[in-house]
């Protein structure tokens, strides 16, 4: 059974239990209303309606969506050219948001794209989906060959004169693609490296020209915001941050899964409330809040609601909500190995601080969990988070990557230090 | 230009321009990797962070990359604040995780950018406990080893070979921190600039195969400035010496010549200075029939003194890669009227051409520099990439300027090469090549014509006409290659700065006058035009300045009996004029008489040989194609009777009695007066280079690094006492250590080293600012200039259209950077990379002479028949073919274009 459209915009059509709607029941569930309406308003205005919305990147970056469109050079002079993509190459360990959207509601998907082309005046977009995501793709496709069907792609949409083409390209499959900048070399057949910013995808992106880069829990948002009016987008969330979010949880908790909930819910009621609390006779102990690339909050910390804003300040990031939690009876130093070593994998390459840096980090971790660590290990790991912080590195993998290691360092620094011998080990020959 | 201060310092530097750049332009010690001066920054390496303020009261600051920061009026930066320094000594240690310390057996070691830049951050204590990363090397071909272990992933190699030069098999593969840097497999690299990595990589994982073979420290290296002799571009370079050979050749930065570039046949064909085929004393043939003998210099002297009584009788043949020193004493020894260009009478008329077109027209003869300030081109019957491929690589920054120009309308920077190429993408600005057939630069023009020599003339002619209606116009042209010469003129008349290249390669006059044209009909325009056209070789408009006519002139007065002896100055006749007519000329004098350096065919036609020292052995100069007088030094003091020609021609003009005049010449700077004196036009050539009186404070230039070893050992085995060095009358340059050990005048710069900078990279202390000119000009001198209000008639000349007639072929000159020059083709490793000879036919008529790729032709190519295997090029003209020139297994192809006949050959 689909939920309250006003109360869970998101899901309003999602169940797992059966096929996702195709269009003909996606139309009659108020579907593709949206671009109807979009088609007839100025591209200016709709930009200026998600602006106003207050939405927020969900990719994780949390910037201001309409804010970002607006960057896009308009008018008859304006580079040619101009690109839309959706980012859905989801790849964040404990993140698994996009795929619920992605598998359960496809037209929905589909129609933000529309609506945020038209406002940028795309005429070309693209889905970079992850490769793993078969069943993804699978009605993704089928959703887009019902849309060009029912006239919703293609030429001259609906009469309106606007035509966009919406092509899905599937990923080879690295994390790094999902940096917006990456994924766009990537789409030109290029090295997944990130470009530099500036310029900004909005003035130089895919093959040189504007192109914005979003979510795909971003563009699922906006069919609902130019429906239902920003007022009510507004006052769906609890704190300052607008609208719903796909919050997650994974780990050893009784219910791993995602959930529909206003913006800003309190951690303890994502967790004890919805996850159902820890698993019997484990002890929480911590939780990466936004997948693997935040830093560990812990006990303290559950009150916070989880939006932008409070959890940056406990010195954490939302970033895609989908918490990763720790119990008292794993090890810590597996866990930030375990991520270290994902992130050393999937660094591209291009610049020293992560490519070397991270491998450094995996090789201490190991040393340390093998009991092979030395006091000192722990001050290097300390360093070499600083050498990877922000602006440090060329884009935001290393600084994410340090996260779970210099949070770790931070609360649980007595589970490294207990695994490595008080006695140097004698030097091998 | 903008305020700004570093470490309480104030400066002023250029607005927006990366601080980076910058920082080494005012001579502060800043590391960095992945930046390159010619090819921009990326800010991989995050090597040279430095800490930028928000202005002077901020304690704070935080971390920038310089490269990618651009200079802004009040910026405030420190080098010196422990955390940058910090940051920059731990990206050094994150590199040394993998980098095997294997500096004492590395090829790099003591000229290593990494080395320099470790002691420079002070990074020296390994923290790093755990396993190295290893990799497979490959088999790169003959000219660069690989040793991937040692790589830091700077990038610079791919950035380099692929993105400037359009090299297309060396990429990065793989990623984190197992990034390889190679090709799909392995094989010989392709690209003709391949020689570069061993510059652009910053530590050991590009070095010189070449130099491996011989290997020597850059400390032990005795070096002088040089210049090139493989082409006519005049490219500078620092040749290498150890125990009398000549180990290796570095580029030589000019800043409006090389820059920072060689291509691979001017790096790597160096070896015939140390082949065994050298002529390293006097011989003499006593008997008609017999062998030439070794004799000595006395010997020599006086037998050819005593032959040489009659003034009158001596004609002298000159070589367009000997220096204008030797060339000039022999046109005084034989007298102006008999003296001749070694060269056929076709090419000399060539080249005065060329010559005449430079110095009489309004278009201004470019400098490579020049070609990439230059924003449109049209390359008139040159394959460049083969008759002059550093030009070749400069063509492709040119077609870079019109897009650069939407990325600065975009507020990107040119320097800023990652941003500049995403917004550029594949966009190239206008450049047409007109050849005979397709060429290697073809993949970066906007349009591409292959044609008849005739055919490219006539296209030239209508380009000229298009562009200015007084300009001759060309009959019965075909609709297509008309509207191509609209969109050509269109595209010219356009740019900002246009560009006119061609050549006397495809023996065409037409060609050349057609390009003068296109040139000077730009010029009336108002925007005017650059003009580069390439002629054949080091000193051929040198030679061009000081002869006229060519070997059949010499042929002519040696067969009316008017001469009776050769003088040949450094040439192999047998590569200028058809075998028949060189055959003649030697049998009929009765004396040949060779001045060279390497044994040939005509060397061993001679009845005397006398050692000339090659590029390394003498000092000299030569007239590049742009018209640029350089001055060469000597490397070395060769072993044995080796000297330079002008001293043999002045011996042997003191022992036949007639030296009164050359008495004097005791130094070059002798030999300059007099050519002062005996025409104006060579007046500059004092002014190329200081004098050998030239001091600082009171002191030579070493030509010795002050590291220099073995001094005192290395001729002990001959005797213990260390011997005296060498006197060098001719420069202020010293065989020796000692001397001014501070920056030389340019060009007298023995190598780029600065303490603290060993590697090449050195270079920015010697520049008067970054990829500037360096301090104090850049040497040479320029002898042509454009007289702007020049008038000059428009050459009208203009061919009929090529005809293919039945059954007959128009027979091209197809020319191969590796092979068809003569010197380098001496050296094995060009050899290696030396393609066979083949005959080149179109895809019409390779079937109607029914043979295949690889199937024999019977053809006579220049009076001798061959037989040659076929290869189908597709994109010859019917009725076009082409044979490659001057290739070791394919000797005496000189002198075309000529009509031939080919049929299949029978299998034997």
């Amino acid at each position: 059974m689909s939920a309250d459209p006003l109360k869970k915009p998101l899901t309003r059509n999602i169940d797992p239990t059966r096929e996702p709607f195709d269009l003909k029941q996606y139309e009659a569930a108020g579907g593709y209303q949206a671009v109807a309406k979009v088609l007839k308003m100025d591209p200016k205005e709709v930009t200026e309606t998600v602006k106003n919305s207050g939405l927020r990147g969900r990719g994780g970056a949390g910037f201001n969506t309409g804010l970002k469109w607006s960057f896009v050079p308009m008018g008859p002079d304006a580079p040619r050219p101009k690109y839309l993509i959706c980012n859905a190459d989801e790849m964040e360990p404990g993140t698994m948001k996009d795929r619920v959207l992605l598998e359960g509601d496809p037209h929905s998907l589909i129609e933000g794209m529309i609506c945020a082309a038209y406002a940028i005046q795309a005429e070309k977009a693209f889905i970079f989906l992850r490769w793993g995501y078969t069943l993804s793709e699978k009605r993704l496709r089928k959703a887009l060959a019902e849309a060009y069907e029912g006239g919703w792609l293609g030429k001259n949409i609906k009469g309106s004169g606007y035509s966009l083409d919406l092509i899905p390209h599937i990923s080879a499959g690295r994390y790094i693609c999902g940096e917006e900048t990456a994924l766009i070399n990537a789409l030109e057949g290029k090295r997944a490296n990130p470009r530099t910013k500036p310029p900004f995808p909005q003035v130089s992106g895919l093959f040189g020209k504007p192109t914005i880069v979003n979510n795909v829990e971003t563009f699922c948002n906006i069919p609902p915001i130019l429906t239902n009016g920003v007022e009510w987008y507004k006052s769906l969330g609890l704190t300052e941050d607008a609208g719903t979010k796909l919050y997650g949880a994974s780990g050893k908790v009784k219910r791993p899964g995602v959930w529909e909930l206003p913006m800003g819910t309190p951690i303890r009621e994502i967790l004890e409330g919805h996850a159902g609390g820890m698993r019997e006779g484990l002890r929480f102990k911590g939780l990466l809040p936004g997948g693997a690339s935040t830093d560990f909050l812990v006990e303290e910390h559950l009150d916070l609601p989880m939006d932008y804003a409070s959890i940056q300040k406990a010195g954490s990031r939302l970033g895609t909500g989908t918490m990763i939690v720790l119990d008292d009876q794993t090890c810590v130093v597996g866990m930030v190995l375990n991520l270290t070593q994902f992130f050393a994998q999937e660094s591209c390459g291009w610049c020293t601080p992560c490519r070397d840096g991270l491998a450094h980090a995996v090789k201490l971790l190991q040393a340390i969990k093998r009991g092979e660590g030395r006091m000192e290990d722990l001050n290097k790991l300390d360093q070499l988070c600083r050498f990877m912080g922000p602006g440090n590195t060329f884009c935001a993998l290393a600084p994410g990557a340090a996260e779970p290691i210099q949070s770790a360092l931070k609360y649980f620094r007595a589970d490294f230090e207990r695994l490595i011998p008080k006695q140097p080990m004698a030097q091998a020959v | 230009m903008a305020k700004l201060l570093i470490d309480g310092k104030q400066y002023e530097a250029e607005a927006g321009q990366n601080l980076l750049h910058v920082c080494l332009s005012l001579g502060l010690n800043l590391p960095y990797f992945c930046w390159h001066p010619a090819l921009g920054s990326v800010g991989a390496c995050r090597q040279c962070a430095v800490k930028q303020y928000r202005d002077e009261n901020d304690k704070q600051g935080r971390l920038v990359m310089s490269c990618m920061t651009p200079v802004t009026e009040g910026m405030v930066i420190t080098l010196e604040d422990p955390d940058s320094k910090e940051f920059r000594a731990t990206i050094i240690e994150s590199l040394m995780t993998n980098h095997p310390h294997d500096c004492p057996i590395c090829d790099e070691g003591g000229e290593c950018h990494l080395q320099d830049m470790t002691v420079m951050t002070g990074h020296n204590y390994r923290g790093y406990r755990f396993k190295k990363r290893t990799f497979n090397n490959q088999y790169l071909g003959p000219f660069i080893n690989h040793e991937m272990n040692r790589c830091i992933t700077c990038y610079r190699c791919v950035r380099f070979y692929h993105d400037y030069a359009g090299g297309g098999d060396l990429a990065a593969f793989a990623s984190k921190n197992h990034v390889y840097f190679g090709r799909h497999e392995d094989g010989a690299l392709e690209s003709e600039f391949s020689g570069n990595l061993v510059e652009v990589c910053p530590t050991g994982v590009f070095t010189d195969k070449t130099l491996k073979e011989h290997y020597t420290r850059k400390w032990d290296l005795q070096t002088a400035p040089s210049v090139c002799v493989h082409c006519a571009q005049g490219c500078n370079t620092i040749p290498g010496e150890r125990y009398g050979e000549i180990r290796r050749i570095l580029n030589r930065y000019h800043g409006e010549v090389n820059g920072y570039f060689l291509c691979d046949r001017g790096r790597f064909g160096y070896s015939f200075v140390n082949a065994a085929t050298r002529i390293r004393e006097p011989r003499l043939r006593r008997a008609k029939e017999g062998a030439l003998e070794s004799v000595t210099k006395q010997a020599l002297l006086a037998e050819l003194g005593a032959a040489f009584k009659d003034r009158e009788k001596v004609i002298g043949i000159g070589s367009p890669r000997a220096s204008l020193e030797g060339n000039f004493a022999l046109k005084t020894l034989v007298g102006d009227s008999r003296f001749f260009a070694g060269v056929a009478d076709k090419e000399a008329k060539l080249v005065s051409l060329a010559l005449e077109i430079l110095q009489d027209g309004p278009a201004r003869s470019a400098s490579l520099k020049d070609v990439e300030r230059c924003d449109a081109v049209l390359v008139l019957g040159e394959d460049l990439t083969n008759t002059s491929p550093r030009l070749a690589l400069s063509l492709r920054q040119l077609v870079r300027n019109a897009p650069l120009g939407l990325a600065a309308k975009a507020g990107i920077p040119d320097w800023h090469d990652l941003a500049a190429r995403e917004i550029i993408q594949d966009e190239k600005g206008p450049c047409f090549i007109a050849t005979a057939a397709a060429t290697r630069l073809d993949d970066i023009a906007a349009e591409t014509y292959h044609a008849a020599p005739e055919d490219l003339a006539r296209l030239g002619f209508a380009v000229a006409h298009a562009l200015d209606p007084e300009a001759p116009r060309v009959a019965d042209l075909s609709p297509d290659a008309a509207a191509l010469a609209a969109r050509i003129a269109e595209a010219l008349r356009s740019a900002k700065r246009p560009l006119v290249v061609s050549g006397t390669s495809l023996g065409s006059e037409a060609v050349l006058e057609a390009a003068a044209n296109v040139a000077w009909a730009l010029s009336k325009e108002g925007q005017g035009a650059d003009l580069s056209l390439v002629v054949p070789e080091c000193n051929s408009l040198g030679l061009a300045l000081l002869a006229e006519g060519g070997i059949g002139r010499a042929l002519e007065a040696v067969k009316k009996g008017e001469a009776d002896t050769l003088v040949i100055l450094e040439n192999d006749l047998y590569r200028r004029a058809p075998k028949k007519a060189v055959d003649e000329l030697l049998d009929t004098a009765k004396r040949v008489i060779v001045v060279d350096h390497t044994e040939h065919a005509t060397t061993a036609k001679a009845a005397a040989l006398l050692p000339a020292g090659t590029f390394a052995e003498s000092d000299g100069t030569l007239v590049s194609n742009e018209g640029r007088m350089q001055r060469f030094f000597q490397v070395f003091v060769p072993k044995g009777e080796i000297q330079e020609s002008w001293r043999w021609l002045r011996e042997l003009m003191l022992a036949a009695g007639f030296g009164e005049r050359v008495a004097g010449w005791n130094s070059l700077t002798d030999v300059h007066h007099a050519m002062l004196e005996a025409q104006a036009d060579l007046a500059a050539v004092t002014a190329a280079a200081p004098d050998p009186s030239f001091r600082v404070t009171g002191l030579k230039i070493p030509r010795q690094p002050h590291r220099y070893s073995g001094r005192t050992a290395m001729n002990a085995h001959i005797n213990i006492h260390e011997q005296k060095p060498p006197e060098d009358p001719d420069s202020p340059l010293t065989f020796s250590m000692e001397g001014f050990l501070g920056r030389a005048p340019s060009p007298l710069v023995t190598r780029f080293w600065a303490p603290g900078w060993n590697s090449v990279q050195a270079l920015t202390r010697f520049q008067e600012e970054v990829a500037g000119p360096l301090r104090g000009g850049d040497p040479g001198v320029r002898l042509i200039e454009p007289a702007p209000d020049a008038r000059k008639s428009y050459h009208s000349h203009i061919p009929a259209a090529h005809q293919p007639s039945d059954g007959e072929l128009l027979l091209v000159p197809l020319h191969q950077i590796f092979g068809s020059e003569a010197l380098s083709a001496l050296s094995p490793a060009i050899e290696q990379r030396t393609a066979k000879a083949a005959l080149a036919l179109s895809a019409e008529d390779s079937k109607r002479l029914a043979v295949a790729d690889g199937d024999e032709v019977e053809v006579t190519i220049c009076g001798l028949p061959r037989r040659l295997p076929a290869r189908v090029v597709a994109s010859l003209p019917k009725g076009v073919a082409g044979a490659p020139v001057g290739l070791p297994d394919l000797p005496s192809v000189v002198s075309l274009p000529e009509r031939v006949r080919a049929n299949k050959a029978v299998v034997r």
